[in-house]
């Protein structure tokens, strides 16, 4: 008798769990391996899963064996020309023999090493991992504006409609329980005693004892039943509380200086810089709006495909794209609803007289209203006013404005985990 | 035989539906009775390829419990097997009651038609039969254990850790092979069989009772031998000696090492007959799907289809070839099963002289016995014909690591058949692959310390990640271990230690 089975619909990805372990185990590994392909390859695909070499002998489990030398005898199949006693020299590669360590191999995957694939989104958990949003927890017990019902245990009062059944039940059932007691005990006592004259010969005496016992056993037992089924104070009702549901909703800005000094150079830069950052800010929020702002003596909010590829020239005023950002702000992205997040790119070029006016506007309307705003200079040449000014800003707002400086392009990792770095918070 | 009528084919399409697959395991299991194979009931599993990669991930049991390796062993098949670097197997069969096989669902009707002879009525009927399984095996429990296991282990995942669980597990892993034993302990006496043992032994002294036994002198014990060691007799059970004996072992680490070795001892009895198993299975395979044919009941095309890939089933590439990777199990264990029957109903003169007592006799009974009371070495030992020696074409080479050169030391001739069938039986004896490890003495009155010997064969040292399974013993055991490489008459040629120790030899 067979019987036959379709496990197909059955439950898949059995093996995430040991998969799970495994990634675990070799987190080392994977890690440095995510580190060079994010150095190998361009941005605009990192979003992908990607390859992960682990040399064999770091993930080998080690058995007891055989190792080479003593005396050994083999059989094989397919002689063609040997006789009994021929003799020769050993082959170099013992055949079959045990899978031994480090033969280099100059093709990117060797027997010796062992290669596997990781998803896209475990590759970007590897790519974000230690790095956190500042100050996430601060602002969203603050700022949280929506709310959600959770249940939260049973209370006395409320609504019939949340009444619970069960609850009130149990509770009358105690209450029963705890007040006739006494009431109870009397009567097993008195029930007893009652056995014990029946067991005996019946005399008068007795039998008038035995007619007493009876009646205070019904007394005792009307009264018991005179206890209330169910009161008022038995009633238990569901308790409902209003908690607040942190916002996953984000807004980044992209700002960035178009004038004739950034060349495309840098503006590609920026633009890996801006991608990790949106990649990032994409596993925390379930929402993120993406607003581009450029500027040159001018600032427009534009779409992506301008913002990076348009040409434009002109000189350098930053204060404009700030006024525009903060404008945006009021009205369309209440920091109630929202969490703001301000990335700047420039090469650090500004007019002269305006590096006062940014810091006065940041200080005044953006920096109070954002969760964080990151400035990039990328720049070879020295520090021009615009980073002197926002090291002062920086001082004044520690906790929200962030700066940090890029060269070339290979910087641009470390430089963002530095800005993202967990920070153990001091007494803020 | 009566006469055969001619009968309608069961399909003719490659397509496999399941009232096909019934059909198909109805007549194949009509003709298997009719062989006298005797099975399991069976349980015919339809799975995918991702769920087949599962299943090979843990080591191929419907349930098991959570392990990194097991996740390597998954990342390394998808890897492979989404390249195409290799295919996946046609089937896997448990052996468990009822017996578990598992069809892919990318397999044509006719390799459905081929997993159901081989797995459902060769392999199983192996299980049930062979006694190696019926003795280490236990088919209607092992599914309801492993559920225990899985079920204990991650609750101490929860309750100690997932690391410490983990390290745990590697530690038991490494010393799997170890876990096992290979002969029945005695069952333990009860009080009363032991009290009366005593008696008739107390009685069997008074009546032979005679002085002048007295007279004769004692021998003279050197003080070595007169150190009573613990173990009393070597252990070779390593993982049980442990589990009972570790001194600072908690409860649930003990029971954890226990699961290993239940899993291990499970699957002890599969290491051992490899070349039977497989050589039962294809052999019925091949000749129940021919009974199938000469009733007419499957088209020519099927049996095209079946042919081609039970010939590259059993394809043995030659030694020089470089898709040689050992003999394989299929080509030595088919032939050799088919060799039987030729022997049974053909025989030849060498065969008379060879196997007097099989040649001419009933070949389903041999081969009944055959499959019943044997292990691949004593199979090999006892079966394997002079004449598949010369198809095969075996020879003999001779590695001594003391001579500079190969020597081919018999090839398949009068003079080498009896050599070359000896040496290939012992190439399927564990204990000659496996190096002979067993417990020798702990320390009971001292540092506790652990020191297990390494019986060598052949005088073949032990390999280069002995260090590291050493370390996985210190870890269980919890006190110094030492483990010492021993000649036969001895002498210790080699000692490890965990934690190494400091070199003493210039002292």
């Amino acid at each position: 008798m067979s019987y036959i089975i379709d496990r197909r619909l059955n439950a898949k990805k059995k093996s995430t769990v040991n998969r799970q372990r495994f990634l675990r185990r070799y987190k080392q590994h994977i890690k440095r391996a995510v580190e060079e392909a994010i150095h190998d390859r361009s941005i605009s695909n990192i979003e992908q899963g990607g390859e992960v070499t682990i040399p064999r002998r770091d993930i080998s489990e080690p058995v007891f064996h055989h190792g080479s030398g003593g005396k050994n005898t083999r059989i094989y199949p397919g002689n063609k020309e040997f006789v009994t006693g021929d003799e020769f020299q050993r082959p170099e590669s013992q055949g079959g023999g045990g899978s031994g360590q480090g033969k280099a191999s100059n093709q990117g995957e060797g027997e010796d090493n062992f290669t596997f694939t990781i998803s896209q989104e475990e590759f970007l958990d590897f790519m974000f991992e230690d790095l956190e949003l500042p100050y996430l927890v601060r602002k969203q017990l603050k700022d949280a504006t929506s709310f959600e019902t959770r249940r939260a245990g049973y209370s006395t009062s409320g609504s019939p409609e949340k009444l619970h059944i069960v609850r009130s039940l149990r509770a009358a059932h105690a209450r029963r329980i705890a007040l006739g007691g006494e009431e109870r005990k009397e009567i097993r006592a008195l029930r007893k005693e009652l056995w014990a004259m029946e067991a005996l010969p019946a005399g008068e005496a007795s039998r008038e004892e035995m007619q007493a016992l009876r009646e205070r056993i019904a007394d005792l037992d009307k009264k018991a039943k005179r206890l209330p089924f169910i009161d008022d104070f038995d009633l238990r009702y569901n308790n409902l509380v209003r908690v607040p549901v942190p916002s996953s909703k984000a807004v980044m800005f992209c700002v960035m200086d178009v004038s004739g000094s950034m060349t495309q150079t840098i503006k590609d830069i920026a633009k890996r810089f801006f991608i990790l950052l949106y990649l990032f800010l994409e596993r925390n929020y379930k929402q993120i709006e993406l607003v581009f702002v450029r500027h040159h003596t001018h600032a427009k909010e534009v779409d992506e495909q301008e913002f990076f590829y348009s040409r434009e020239t002109g000189g350098t005023i930053v204060s404009s794209a700030l006024q525009l950002t903060a404008d945006i702000i009021d009205q369309r992205y209440s920091p109630a609803d929202w969490n703001i997040y301000i990335a700047q790119a420039s090469d650090g070029d500004n007019w002269d007289g305006d590096s006062a006016a940014c810091s006065e506007l940041l200080m005044k309307r953006i920096l109070k209203k954002v969760q964080y705003y990151a400035y990039v200079e990328i720049t070879t040449g020295p520090h021009q006013n615009l980073w002197y000014e926002y090291e002062h800003v920086q001082q004044a707002f520690p906790d929200e404005f962030a700066m940090q400086h890029i060269v070339d392009a290979s910087e641009i990792y470390p430089v963002f985990r530095k800005l993202f770095e967990k920070r153990t918070e001091g007494a803020a | 035989m009566s006469a055969v009528k001619e009968r309608t084919p069961i399909s003719t399409s490659s397509e496999w539906t399941f009232d096909l697959i019934e059909e198909y395991d109805r007549e194949i299991g009509r003709v298997a009775k009719n062989f006298g194979l005797d099975t399991y009931p069976n349980q015919i599993e339809v799975i995918t390829s991702e769920q087949m990669m599962d299943a090979y991930a843990s080591i191929g049991m419907p349930l098991n419990y959570s392990h990194w390796s097991f996740g390597k062993q998954f990342v390394e098949t998808e890897q492979n097997y989404k390249r195409g670097r290799m295919g996946l197997a046609y089937e896997i069969v448990i052996n468990s009651n009822p017996c578990i096989a598992y069809l892919m669902e990318e397999n044509t009707i006719t390799m459905q038609a081929l997993v159901i002879a081989h797995a459902c009525y060769g392999h199983n009927s192996f299980f049930k039969g062979n006694y190696l399984f019926r003795t280490w095996t236990d088919a209607s429990a092992i599914i309801d254990y492993l559920l225990f296991a899985k079920n204990y282990i991650s609750e101490c995942e929860q309750r100690y850790g997932v690391d410490e669980v983990e390290q745990l597990l590697d530690s038991c892993h490494a010393l799997m092979n170890y876990g096992v034993n290979r002969y029945k302990r005695p069952r333990p006496l009860t009080a009363a069989e032991e009290k009366e043992r005593q008696m008739a032994r107390e009685e069997y002294i008074q009546r032979h009772l005679n002085d002048l036994w007295n007279t004769i002198p004692k021998k003279e014990i050197s003080p070595e031998e007169a150190v009573i060691r613990y173990p009393k007799e070597p252990e070779e059970n390593l993982l049980y000696f442990i589990e009972k004996n570790a001194p600072l072992l908690e409860p649930w680490q003990r029971e954890i090492i226990r699961i290993v070795r239940k899993v291990a001892q499970y699957f002890y009895p599969q290491k051992q007959t490899q070349v039977m198993n497989e050589g039962w299975a294809t052999f019925w395979h091949y000749t129940l799907l021919h009974q199938l044919y000469d009733e007419g009941l499957v088209t020519d095309g099927f049996m095209m289809e079946f042919l081609h890939s039970h010939s590259s089933v059993i394809y043995q590439p030659p030694f020089d070839s470089p898709y040689f990777s050992g003999i394989n199990p299929y080509t030595l264990g088919f032939n050799m099963m088919s060799d039987i029957r030729r022997i049974c109903e053909n025989p030849t003169d060498e065969d008379r002289e060879w196997f007097p007592d099989i040649a001419g006799s009933n070949w389903i009974e041999t081969l009944d016995h055959a499959m019943r009371n044997y292990k691949d070495e004593s199979f090999i030992m006892q079966f394997l014909s002079p004449k598949l020696m010369r198809e095969l074409r075996l020879f003999a080479i001779l590695d001594d690591a003391e001579r500079p050169t190969l020597r081919v030391d018999a090839i398949h001739d009068e003079m080498g058949y009896r050599q070359l069938r000896e040496e290939l039986s012992a190439q399927y004896n564990l204990g000659n692959r496996e190096p002979n490890i067993q417990v020798y003495n702990v320390n009971v009155r001292g540092d506790r310390s652990l020191t297990l010997r390494h019986y060598m064969h052949n005088r073949q040292p032990l390999g280069d990640s002995t260090d590291e399974v050493l370390k996985h013993v210190h870890r269980l055991w919890g006190f110094n271990v030492t483990l010492e490489s021993v000649t036969p008459d001895n002498e210790v040629l080699k000692s490890y230690h965990c934690p190494p120790r400091e070199s003493l030899e210039l002292a």
